[in-house]
């Protein structure tokens, strides 16, 4: 697959060029929702003047639709927003284009990132890029797609519970969840503020590092960012790697659980500690998530009431109707149910038993891992239960769907970084990833890690 | 309390309820699907109950910020009244237009 270096020796109108072509041979994917071409090529011609240096300068990437960007309209794949123009970069998006990265488009998503396939886009699912009758997973599939099929060397994702990890994993690319408050969240469609983090696909480890190093830092626009620890490194040791029992029950596809006890093996091979580890709470952690991150969408979402920007819906008479309306006509049908079961937990008299439950429910999850990483130095596991699944198969049973998190929202809830790195295909030809999980702020060890055991290193 | 004893049984009243609640004009089909999935998205996440909590304090915020101040001081957002009045579909005199309240 191609990575950022490849492009060393094209002209930035050159990459563009061809990054654009490619995007427009494979529309049928719908990965992408817009292209920012005019914007892009004015870029480019920059670049090639020189007026703009830096370590990304002309390579082409693509943003999710949920950031603010320049060029074309930020939808989060909702009608809501469909002809919002943003106002702002993102702040993730400015420091890519200071160092001379050219946006090229944004790609699709769960609308307002609320999925786990992309099948919750108003402008229709994206497809895998393996077998375009699967779904890309979710809910920064669009992403995924366009790093998968080589049409950009990297694009950037958010993962609130899993949503660049799970369509990193069905894609067979790298993808990057770093520790919470790594990046900035200025500019970007907020989801859940307690989990939401920004992070990228690549094709290599190498590569995702370099973007997570660029983008990382404080910013006094997103109050939660941390001091810029992120420092790119090389693996000059043998780690403890834990094995989590919880994650390789039965429950997990065999195809899924042989790929990652080869990727194990391969570690062993290597020189790492191999131990089994325990991670009890695993059990309870989807039940946490799906009370914490509605309470607080229900809470975040309140904002799109198509006074201020947005879609409103014509015809009504009073502002609460406008409110109702607006609100019904340009959320999809999962947004919906979030923001009821969040104003559900949240309701007074349910505060304690749901709400408050899940947060006391979530130190206990964070005091499991801080004991693991008393021992280990990397978690790892599947992603997902499964391959990419087909397309319409969860899509009737919302619990269905919330069960292929079952892997990904844990390392959310503690913020702790977790990426997903490809442990090869299944005989039917599918992508699976293996996760790795480590203590906070260690994401640069996490993919030093990962690129000590690449294929070609 | 708006809801039946019973946490987990979701009434159609009270998914009329919650869409106020949450500023959304359900149709009644969409009021019946949403009954259900409601109900079942709750019936999974109610096995917390399970849990012994007693005694342990919730977990807010992950990374131990608290109170993160910065200076009182402007900061230009590089945005101009022109472009953010650009932005809503109804505007007079230079002002968003709403409709009436009440």
């Amino acid at each position: 697959m191609v990575k950022i270096s490849d492009y060393a020796r094209m002209s930035a109108l050159e990459a563009v060029q061809t990054a654009l072509h490619k995007a427009k041979e494979n529309e049928q994917y719908n990965a992408l929702l817009s292209l920012t071409e005019d914007r892009a090529l004015r870029r480019a011609q920059a670049v090639d003047g020189g007026e703009i240096t830096g370590r990304l300068a002309g390579i082409p990437f693509v943003v999710k639709d949920n950031f603010l960007a320049y060029g074309a309209p930020t939808t989060a794949a909702s009608t809501l927003l469909k002809e919002f123009m943003a106002p702002i970069q993102a702040t993730a998006v400015e420091k890519l284009e200071a160092e001379g990265a050219i946006c090229i488009g944004k790609a699709n998503l769960d609308a307002f990132a609320h999925g786990g396939s992309t099948e919750n886009s108003a402008y229709g699912p994206a497809k895998n890029s393996h077998d375009t009758s699967r779904v890309a997973g979710g809910s920064s599939g669009g992403s995924a797609v366009v790093t998968a099929l080589d049409i950009v060397p990297f694009a950037l994702g958010t993962d609130t519970g899993g949503s660049i990890r799970q369509p990193a994993s069905f894609n067979g690319v790298v993808g990057v969840k770093p520790t919470y408050g790594t990046v900035s969240r200025y500019g970007v469609v907020a989801m859940a503020s307690s989990t939401d983090t920004i992070g990228t696909f690549a094709t290599t480890a190498d590569d995702a590092a370099l973007v997570m190093d660029i983008m990382a830092g404080t910013d006094e626009r997103d109050m939660t960012t941390l001091p810029d620890f992120f420092v790119p490194t090389t693996l000059d040791k043998k780690l403890t790697i834990g094995v989590v029992k919880q994650f390789m029950t039965d429950d997990v596809d065999a195809d899924v659980r042989q790929l990652v006890r080869g990727y194990i093996e391969k570690a062993k091979s290597d020189g790492h500690t191999i131990v089994e580890v325990d991670l009890p709470m695993i059990e309870y952690s989807l039940a946490m998530y799906y009370i914490i991150v509605p309470a607080e969408i229900s809470s975040n979402l309140a904002r799109y009431d198509g006074i201020r920007y947005g879609t409103r819906a014509e015809g009504v008479k009073t502002l609460a109707e406008l409110y109702g309306k607006t609100r019904d006509q340009g959320f999809v049908t999962e947004n919906k149910r979030r923001i009821m079961i969040g104003s559900y937990v949240l309701s007074s008299g349910f505060f304690d038993a749901y709400y408050q439950k899940a947060q006391k429910a979530r130190t206990l999850l964070i005091n499991e891992f801080n004991t693991l990483f008393q021992t280990c130095d990397v978690l790892v596991g599947p992603v997902s239960p499964t391959p990419a699944f087909k397309l319409g198969e969860n899509t009737a049973d919302p619990v269905k769907m919330y069960l292929a998190d079952i892997m990904t929202v844990a390392p959310s809830l503690a913020g702790v970084p977790a990426i997903s790195v490809p442990a090869g295909v299944t005989e039917g030809g599918l992508p699976v990833g293996v996760q790795l999980i480590g203590q906070q702020k260690s994401d640069a060890l996490l993919l030093a890690f990962a690129k000590s055991l690449e294929e070609d290193n | 309390m708006y809801y039946n004893k019973s946490m987990t049984q979701i009434s159609r009243d009270d998914v009329q309820h919650l869409a106020q609640l949450s500023s959304l004009q359900l149709d009644d089909a969409e009021t019946d699907s949403l009954q259900q999935d409601l109900e079942n998205i709750l019936k999974y996440v109610e096995q917390l109950s399970n849990l012994d909590t007693d005694g342990v304090e919730p977990t807010y915020q992950v990374t131990g910020l608290s109170n993160v101040w910065r200076d009182d001081t402007v900061l230009d957002s590089g945005v101009s009244r022109e472009v953010l009045l650009g932005l809503p579909n109804e505007q007079l005199a230079h002002q968003i237009k709403v409709p009436k309240v009440l």
